[in-house]
């Protein structure tokens, strides 16, 4: 089984495949928002790389989840941040792991109760190939599959390491 | 014999699913249900004041008692979690037609309510709707006799958490009609649980239930002993009806021992808290200067309870939720 | 009808009877203890080895609802309740409807007790019309009819000389009133006994004093009126004092307690069941410790069920507002037994308190098991451990002992001489 990646090199990779999408599409004066906990991480990251005069807010979705009435509330909710107006803005939506897409619908739900954004685009570190909904990342740094049993996660926030864990039911 | 029966309001993980009373939650549970609510205090300030925790589900509000503003807050609270909601005001409905309140509480339950939330006159009524009616709706306690006020409390303890820093050094003192509020009641042991070491009740006998020492108080008769270097001062209102029972001379003589004016006030710590469950009686507890001055947080108690509500309700809506899976599984678990 | 029951321990307080023994049962009385009389040839054998023998049980203080409101219980169906209990003697309270003021009532409930033929009842008349607690009733044509005693029950007087003449004229003739102690006014609003508990549970108190004060007050009268006086259902420690005190004076005062009195405390209201909620309320437990000392020590010398029989929606309610009473007359001597388990009582006085005590208060023709007297006798198995509510007969199933189990269980009951209940 091939070894997990570094996360800095991947980064890097991000940061240049980011200012060319946003040269590309013509977007100006974003603003970053990361999805706690990882994607506020490669968020910060990536803001200070490419943009470090773009405000950065945080996101957490635990009230969007569309998981509550099997699982209810989860255990520690920290509140979302967004230190700037979201209407007509163009945001960069960052999170670290992305795998059925749930997570990002839901992040999306929130967004536009903040507001109507002028654009989104989707930022992952990691796709797992398990997706359940349409959503594929603008950005990634790179794919990978796992066995059914392991989950990946980023520890961090210094260093940002990718970690195998087995699932827990 | 003993005849106590199991606890009530957690299921089987120790998740709430009913919030009757502050008696029997854990510091752990209550701390939980602060963190939840400040997280629900953000929500109010977005454009849009709304999360998708409870939609699809059915809140009705029962009050069996008339309340303006705590039915709204609950209303606003259920309504920013995105569930519909019922408003019944059982003077003018059902029950004064002779219904019992077993079958008005079943009926509703029939039309598929997920949750109640109940204001009713009996000490006990929130426990008897969720032991012997509905125990499979999540009920939250909107306030019951002089029983509890859960919910009160609990917004309380977030804005003495939020404006006084924490519990563990303050001075905390209630004013007032202890013997017949259920907000002093509820108060006591919230604070109690959470660790405030100085609790203290001030008010005249007349007005101090039987046994109060059980909350681990300390009793004053005389407010300018009482205040002396508290925190918080949280003033209960002082119903008409106490002088006509013998309970008290007048309104006067209440307000010049017991009323919190400029005065009295600056005998607690220069920066303590002024609080009030409200609605407030200005001239008879409280000088409407201190009401309106620069310590009192009484309008902020307000906007708390909304997030208060919410936390309360969505807990209580995930743990019936796991209650009614773990049924589920442990009845298919027995069949097969 | 002549029955035999073989090999029971018969203990027979009254008569400080405590054997072995076989009963020898003819035309409705008691024949023989022991030996069969000559030629005494039995119809009915109950092999009752292994079993206690007893009196038939005398309650004192039982609603039996019966005029008018039969929706809580029927004279036939507590009546039968108490046949399966052991009850064979009871005192009924007049607080139906019509209130047990004319002798047409009295009569009434008579017949109606002889026709269902389950157990015996000894009616106590009302004190006053409707009990009203100003007009007197016709007392001496309300004993002539066969009232045993008068009382008020909860209800109260209007005025303390509106009571004292009322006991005058009782002790005219007399006839002894039942005095169940509460001021009114000290009372009002309260459903719990006032202390720690009701203030936790924000329940409005009944304090102490709501006993003590009419009890202090029914006591000077009792002594100034020279009236025969019984206490029912007292439920403090103060009063227990009180009580001892006047019968040291020399007052003809004789008390009984309510089963569930001498087993609950306020402790257990925890949980709002408002099956526990009574009249008056469950004490601390120091006063349900007291009320135990003075059952040992006999100032009080019965133990009765205050059956009050409710339908499901008097009760079905939250604690406050629910109807005041537990159903329990067939439990009685199951619970009794607990305070022999406890080592309150030996079984021979706990028996005491469930026959010639009660019988004593009034001078009912009940309660022993001597030769000539009527054959009303309760069987049981004092080691065979019973379920409360399996086989439930009152109307009312307002009983918070439910599902409990208890040492012991009532086996057959003899009523006028014929077996009225067998489990």
């Amino acid at each position: 089984m091939k070894a997990l990646p570094d996360v800095a090199p991947l980064l890097e990779g991000m940061a240049a495949d980011l200012i060319a999408y946003l040269s590309l599409r013509g977007i100006e004066d974003p603003a970053f928002v990361g999805i706690h906990t990882g994607g506020v991480w490669i968020a910060e990251q990536l803001r200070d790389q490419c943009l470090p005069d773009a405000p950065l807010g945080t996101l957490d979705i635990a009230f969007y989840r569309d998981d509550f009435e099997q699982n209810g509330l989860p255990p520690r909710v920290r509140p979302s941040e967004l230190p700037f107006s979201v209407d007509d803005r163009n945001l960069i939506l960052v999170d670290d792991v992305l795998m059925t897409g749930r997570t990002i619908r839901a992040a999306l739900n929130e967004l536009f109760d903040y507001g109507r954004p002028a654009s989104v685009t989707l930022v992952a570190l990691i796709d797992i190939e398990a997706r359940q909904l349409p959503i594929r990342a603008d950005v990634l740094g790179t794919s990978l599959t796992l066995p059914a049993d392991q989950r990946i996660k980023l520890t961090g926030p210094e260093p940002l390491q990718l970690t195998l864990n087995p699932v827990t039911k | 014999m003993s005849l106590i029966p199991s606890h009530l309001q957690l299921n089987h993980q120790g998740q709430l699913r009913h919030f009757l009373t502050i008696e029997g939650l854990s510091r752990a549970l209550l701390t939980e249900l602060l963190d939840t609510a400040d997280s629900f205090l953000e929500v109010g300030e977005r454009a849009v004041k709304k999360v998708p925790l409870l939609r699809g589900k059915t809140v009705c509000n029962v009050f069996f008692e008339n309340s303006t503003r705590t039915r709204t807050t609950f209303e606003l609270a259920a309504k920013r979690l995105s569930a519909d909601v019922l408003n019944l005001n059982i003077q003018t409905s059902s029950t004064s037609k002779g219904e019992t309140l077993y079958d008005t509480l079943r009926n509703l339950e029939a039309m598929a309510a997920d949750m109640f939330v109940v204001r009713h006159g009996d000490s006990g009524a929130a426990h008897f709707i969720a032991q012997q009616v509905c125990p499979d709706v999540a009920i939250i306690n909107a306030g019951d006799g002089n029983h509890s006020h859960p919910t009160q409390a609990m917004l309380d303890m977030l804005t003495i958490r939020r404006h006084a820093g924490g519990f563990e050094n303050l001075s905390v003192a209630l004013v007032g009609d202890i013997l017949h509020s259920r907000v002093a009641r509820s108060n006591m042991q919230a604070l109690r649980t959470l660790g405030c070491p100085d609790i203290r009740v001030i008010a005249p006998r007349t007005l101090l239930p039987a046994g109060i020492e059980q909350y681990g108080v300390r009793v004053f008769n005389d407010l300018r002993v009482g205040l002396r270097d508290v925190d918080v001062v949280i003033m209960l209102r002082l119903q008409k009806e106490r002088m006509q029972s013998g309970l008290l001379p007048s309104e006067g003589e209440f307000y010049r021992l017991y009323g919190l004016t400029r005065e009295t006030l600056s005998l607690a710590k220069p920066d303590a808290l002024v609080m009030h469950p409200g609605p407030i009686n200005r001239g008879v507890e409280i000088e409407s200067e201190v009401a309106d001055g620069p310590q009192s947080v009484i309008l902020n108690q307000v906007t708390y309870g909304i997030a208060v509500r919410m936390a309360v309700m969505s807990m209580a809506m995930a743990g019936q939720n796991a209650q009614r899976q773990f049924n589920q599984e442990t009845k298919h678990a027995i069949d097969d | 009808m002549r029955l035999t029951i073989e090999g029971a321990r018969v203990i027979d307080p009254a008569n400080q009877l405590d054997q072995l023994t076989d009963l020898h049962i003819a035309d409705g009385l008691i024949v023989a203890i022991g030996a069969a009389p000559e030629g005494f040839q039995a119809q009915q054998h109950i092999d009752a080895r292994g079993l206690i023998a007893s009196p038939g049980l005398v309650d004192l203080n039982v609603s039996l609802r019966e005029p008018g409101r039969t929706r809580k219980g029927t004279i036939d169906s507590e009546t039968r309740a108490a046949a399966a209990g052991g009850v064979t003697s009871l005192c009924s309270l007049p607080d139906t409807l019509p209130v047990l003021d004319t002798p047409a009532v009295a009569e009434l409930i008579l017949e109606r007790c002889e026709r269902a033929g389950h157990a015996r009842v000894f009616p106590f008349g009302a004190l006053t019309h409707g009990l009203d607690g100003e007009h007197l009733s016709e007392l001496v044509a309300l004993r002539d009819v066969g009232c045993v005693a008068f009382t008020q029950g909860l209800a109260p007087m209007k005025s303390n000389r509106i009571l004292r003449r009322a006991l005058e004229y009782a002790a005219g003739f007399d006839v002894p009133v039942v005095f169940m102690p509460q001021d009114p006014e000290m009372a009002e609003g309260g459903s719990a006994h006032e202390g720690p508990t009701a203030t936790r549970m924000g329940l409005i108190g009944i304090p102490e004093t709501a006993e003590t004060i009419a009890l202090a007050r029914d006591l000077l009268l009792v002594e100034q009126t020279g009236v025969q006086a019984h206490f029912s259902g007292l439920s403090s420690a103060r009063a227990m004092d009180m009580l001892a005190n006047a019968q040291a004076r020399g007052l003809r005062v004789t008390a009984d307690v309510a089963m569930y009195q001498l087993l609950l405390c306020d402790e257990d209201l925890e949980g709002f069941s408002s099956l526990l909620h009574v009249l008056p309320p469950l004490r601390s437990k120091t006063d349900r410790h007291a009320l135990r000392q003075a059952l040992q020590s006999g100032v009080v010398q019965a133990i009765s069920s205050h059956h009050q029989p409710h339908e499901q929606e008097a009760k079905r309610v939250p604690f406050a507002a629910s109807a005041t009473g537990i159903s329990s007359i067939e439990v009685l001597l199951p619970l009794a037994m607990t305070l022999v388990a406890d080592g309150l009582l030996e079984l021979p006085a706990l028996l005491s308190r469930l026959t010639c005590g009660p019988a004593s208060a009034f001078g009912l023709p009940a309660g022993t098991l001597s030769i000539g007297a009527r054959a009303d006798i309760a069987l049981f198995n004092p080691v065979d451990a019973s379920l409360i509510g399996q086989n439930w007969i009152s109307k009312g199933a307002n009983c918070p002992f439910m599902g409990k189990g208890v040492p012991c269980k009532v086996t057959h009951t003899v009523f006028n001489g014929k077996l009225v209940y067998q489990a």
